[in-house]
């Protein structure tokens, strides 16, 4: 591949190829804060062409690697970085199987650990990046690996993709130089990558132990409310948000079974950003 | 005349894990996970590298746990945890 940036990501190691300098150079922009990788890495990802006349004529990249879907639909190259992280996410969703990945944001404080899973769109990325700028470390917005012999995260702070408002939002809370560039008409609306602080990148090599977990839930019009989950329900719950837990078998539902039978689990409906910080904070107290 | 005798397997071969009022059962020999209300839990426990019938399955279950609808209501469980690979015709 003639352009190439390796760059680790708590444990996991990512080479991102392509034949094109821009998406590249964008993706080692956007993670200038981050180490370097040795030679060998976990993940190869490589942007290519669909064909070989579309690397010229309308650009077109298509995303492959050690773990592809052959039927991805590959995109523009001004959305050249969005492939970058989609072709990350992949090889993790895919081919990821050293810890139980679950599609959940985490974020810490005093060494305790708050997970938080949703549906698409339930605000848990914003949420987390939020939290992030308000006294918490973000130990990662997308995926959270949870140990399976410990029972701790592990961090894995990757860049937060931000959607519509929550650009705007983020942006007056942590200035523009955090925020990557606008990538419009994207298949996932208007987006901006966000960077996490520093301190979360410094730190990106060290777990904490799982102390609540909240399944956030946004909408406008919703009431601020706090509701009890139960341990078979936060099992279930988790198991649809993990990519690996079959394939990791009898450890993962060890793993799984400690973490729902010892840490509480709340569902939470917010109505804006600033309520669900002070519910956040409030339960955080108890 | 007695009906069908159903196996479960051994207990070595399942992991239960109480969650509230249900059980995740690892079943290794599949390696699948099931979430179990009861009785269904119970009828393994009783089953477990022990044939039997109904109404002896109903007695085993009865020593620790009631029941309610008596053989009768273990039949549509039995069924399911059947279909679900947990327990077999012996």
């Amino acid at each position: 591949m003639k352009h190439e940036h390796r760059l680790k990501v708590g444990p996991v190691t990512f080479r991102v190829g392509s034949q094109w300098a821009a998406p590249v150079r964008q993706l080692a922009e956007l993670y200038r804060d981050y180490p370097a990788a040795d030679a060998v890495c976990d993940f190869t990802v490589r942007l290519e062409a669909e064909k070989p006349w579309r690397r010229w004529v309308r650009p077109s990249v298509a995303i492959r690697g050690d773990y592809m879907l052959p039927d991805a639909v590959p995109m523009a190259l001004e959305h050249g970085l969005l492939a970058a992280e989609m072709g990350m996410n992949l090889q993790m969703a895919l081919g990821y199987r050293r810890h139980l990945l679950l599609h959940a944001s985490t974020v810490e404080r005093d060494g305790r650990a708050l997970l938080m899973t949703g549906l698409s769109g339930s605000g848990k990325s914003t949420l987390a990046a939020l939290l992030g700028e308000a006294g918490w470390r973000l130990m990662g917005d997308e995926f959270a690996l949870l140990d399976l012999d410990t029972g701790t995260l592990h961090p894995f702070p990757r860049a937060v993709s931000l959607k519509n408002q929550s650009v705007y939002v983020m942006e007056e809370r942590a200035g523009p130089n955090r925020l990557g560039p606008w990538l419009k008409g994207t298949p996932k609306g208007a987006i901006r990558h966000f960077r996490p602080s520093r301190d979360a990148i410094e730190r990106m090599s060290e777990p904490a132990a799982p102390a609540l977990i909240l399944f956030p839930r946004y909408g406008r019009d919703l009431e601020a409310a706090v509701r009890p989950v139960g341990p078979a329900e936060v099992f279930v719950r988790l198991t649809q948000a993990s990519t690996n837990y079959v394939a990791l078998g009898e450890r993962a539902f060890d793993a799984l079974t400690h973490l729902v039978t010892t840490v509480p689990a709340l569902a939470i409906d917010y109505p804006s950003t600033e309520a669900a910080l002070a519910q956040v904070e409030e339960l955080w107290a108890k | 005349m007695a009906g069908p005798r159903y196996i479960a397997d051994s207990a070595d071969e399942l992991k239960a894990v109480p969650l509230g009022g249900l059980v995740a059962i690892f079943h290794r020999p599949s390696g699948i996970t099931h979430l179990l209300a009861p009785p269904a839990p119970q009828i393994l426990e009783a089953l477990a590298s022990a044939p039997a019938d109904e109404e002896v399955l109903l007695a085993r279950i009865e020593e620790r746990f009631d029941v309610e609808g008596g053989a009768e209501a273990l039949v549509p469980r039995l069924a399911e945890l059947e279909a679900a690979g947990l327990v077999r015709r012996a």
